[in-house]
């Protein structure tokens, strides 16, 4: 029987075959074209730490990077809210809302098309002089004067944030909806006896039970977020208009890349993203589960 | 408050809720009726937030350009065939929807079966460096996608695969989560016993995974095959970068294109065209819904 064991090695074969050739390979390559000057044609020569030190310099990159966090950040807060305040309406035992099957899908359905539709979209909805929006906003008069979103640089992010959240909310909205029916009825019941409030359910058993499920999506949902691309290339000139407040990191990275062709710097740029996306899970994780361990000694 | 000697003397909960709530019975319930209604006009004004952007879609890309650039109605327009014609002669859309379907159809294929290939391994036999091999394959699926794209198109560059759908398909062989996903689910469901007695029965070792593993397999990897299949279908940056004849360009690079080219100036026709890409793939979700919904869920509290 034992030599059996060695079709393990066949049965694993293809896979790691096809990971070392187009996973490991590359990344490994951008590692080394990350010291060099390469230029996507002709030879890379290494130039030692040179890309990096002017990584940090770059005023362009430091944009990108607090752009990304800002429309992350906005859209992250907004879509835990709302998916919280929905969990919440949905799980409460004494109000029994019906519907949740439908409603569930429906707020589902923005995630499910294609980022770039969604970008086409809402780039001419939010058109200036002929977009949809402007024109029912002014016919029900909220506005007198059209706004023009995607041209200044606090309107525009602020777009890209609201179209995230609308996407990803009833993702989220479902996966906390999953947290919270796996939370046991006994912990309400005993609640409900206590005499607690709802909101004091909510705050003391609800959101301390929810809290891997809050980390699973803080953290899938940072490491989206810091990846954002697909709506500022699409949603303006894909150079991060206006005023480079649309400009992230990714965006930063693909057109150093691919349209000044500085395949080197660029390589510099996708390792300086890595690092930044691996500490800040680092973080994320350690402040939720660091002050469990302190309230834990506490008690 | 409530006298804690009523719990002890075996008063059930919902004995105790009943008494408590009985002055107020009346009153209560008439306020909750009303915040009740009040919540389910909130929740559906929410559902007609979600899905208005998709109405002004589907209502423009039947009105004709000056018809859009005057004013916005809710009443559907006569110039669908006329806007239709207007995009077909710059940007065949058909086209990228047969490009993006023979992709994600191949690498929802190629990454369910070696997946499963893969995570039986890893789960039913004992070999040198198997612990390692695993471990590591999980650090690497932390590793966002990006990180290797230049020298995944340098690679793609030397190997003279680029502008073809290879470096789009078969790296889906490899997919770390799924095998991961698989292996936990296959671990828990198939007991090593049925792989024994099916050895003595003297099938082969393939065979044994393709007529007892697979089938038993099969519902973790339809979960997984729906996010596979969403996911290459709505990829944006690889092919971007791997393609770059216009009769290769999957449907979100079309759409990018679409933007770019002459179809732009006529608003009609734009919007056509968004709502050819996009209402696939919501009546394919009318049908699928719970299934997908269901799979969020189970995927999100297996973590």
């Amino acid at each position: 029987m034992k030599n059996l064991n060695r079709y393990g090695y066949a049965f694993i074969a293809p896979f790691w075959i096809i990971f070392l050739i187009f996973n490991i390979y590359p990344v490994a390559l951008t590692f080394y074209y990350s010291f060099t000057n390469y230029s996507g044609s002709g030879k890379a020569e290494v130039v030692g730490f040179a890309n990096y030190q002017r990584l940090i310099a770059d005023s362009y990159f430091v944009e990108a990077f607090f752009n990304t966090w800002k429309i992350w950040g906005v859209n992250f807060a907004l879509q835990i809210v709302i998916a919280l305040i929905l969990a919440m309406i949905f799980s409460d035992a004494r109000v029994k809302m019906k519907g949740l099957s439908f409603f569930r899908s429906i707020f589902y359905l923005p995630n499910l098309i294609t980022v770039s539709s969604v970008a086409l979209l809402f780039g001419i909805l939010l058109d200036w002089q002929h977009g949809s929006l402007n024109m029912v906003l002014m016919n029900i008069g909220v506005i007198s004067e059209p706004i023009n979103w995607l041209n200044q640089p606090t309107t525009a992010q602020l777009s890209v944030s609201l179209i995230l959240t609308w996407m990803w909310f009833g993702h989220s909205f479902i996966v906390v909806m999953a947290g919270v029916s796996g939370i046991s009825t006994d912990f309400y019941e005993a609640a409900l006896i206590d005499g607690a409030n709802r909101w004091q359910t909510f705050t003391k058993i609800t959101l301390p039970l929810l809290k891997p499920i809050l980390l699973y999506i803080m953290i899938t949902s940072l490491i989206g977020g810091l990846q954002l691309f697909d709506l500022p290339m699409l949603l303006t000139d894909g150079i991060g208009s206006p005023d480079g407040s649309l400009n992230t990191m990714v965006l930063y990275l693909y057109n150093q890349a691919f349209k000044y062709n500085n395949y080197g710097y660029a390589a510099a740029v996708a390792y300086g993203l890595f690092i930044i996306t691996v500490i800040f899970s680092a973080i994320v994780f350690k402040s939720m589960y660091g002050n469990e361990r302190k309230q834990a000694r506490r008690v | 408050m409530i006298d804690r000697s009523e719990i002890e003397n075996n008063v059930t909960p919902e004995q105790l809720a009943k008494r408590t709530l009985i002055p107020k019975e009346k009153k209560t319930k008439k306020r909750r009726s009303i915040v009740k209604g009040i919540i389910y006009a909130l929740l559906i004004l929410t559902a007609v937030i979600c899905f208005i952007p998709f109405l002004m879609m589907l209502v423009n890309a039947t009105r004709s350009n000056d018809a859009i650039l005057t004013g916005f109605t809710l009443i559907p327009g006569t110039a669908l065939m006329e806007n239709y014609r207007t995009m077909m002669e710059y940007v065949n859309i058909w086209n990228g929807f047969k490009n993006s379907l023979i992709i994600s159809v191949l690498v929802t294929l190629l990454t369910g079966y070696f997946s499963a290939l893969t995570a039986y391994g890893f789960a039913f036999y004992t070999f040198k460096g198997k612990n390692f091999l695993f471990v590591f394959m999980l650090v690497m699926m932390m590793v966002p996608g990006q990180l290797g794209l230049i020298g995944f198109y340098e690679l793609c560059k030397n190997l003279g695969i680029l502008d073809t759908f290879i470096p789009l398909i078969v790296p889906a062989v490899a997919s770390p989560f799924v095998v991961f996903f698989l292996r936990q689910y296959i671990q828990t469901t198939l007991h090593p016993s049925l792989i024994e007695a099916a050895r003595i029965d003297g099938a082969s070792e393939l065979r044994i995974f393709h007529t007892v593993a697979i089938p038993i397999m099969m519902p973790a990897v339809a979960t997984m095959s729906i996010f596979t299949f969403i996911g290459s279908w709505n990829n944006y940056i690889m092919p971007l970068v791997i393609l770059f004849s216009l009769e290769k360009y999957t449907l979100p690079v079309l759409m990018g294109f679409l933007k770019g080219s002459q179809v732009a100036q006529n608003l009609g026709s734009m919007y056509l065209g968004i709502a050819i890409s996009v209402v696939p793939i919501m009546i394919a979700f009318l049908f699928l819904s719970k299934y997908i919904v269901n799979s969020i869920s189970a995927g999100a509290v297996k973590e």
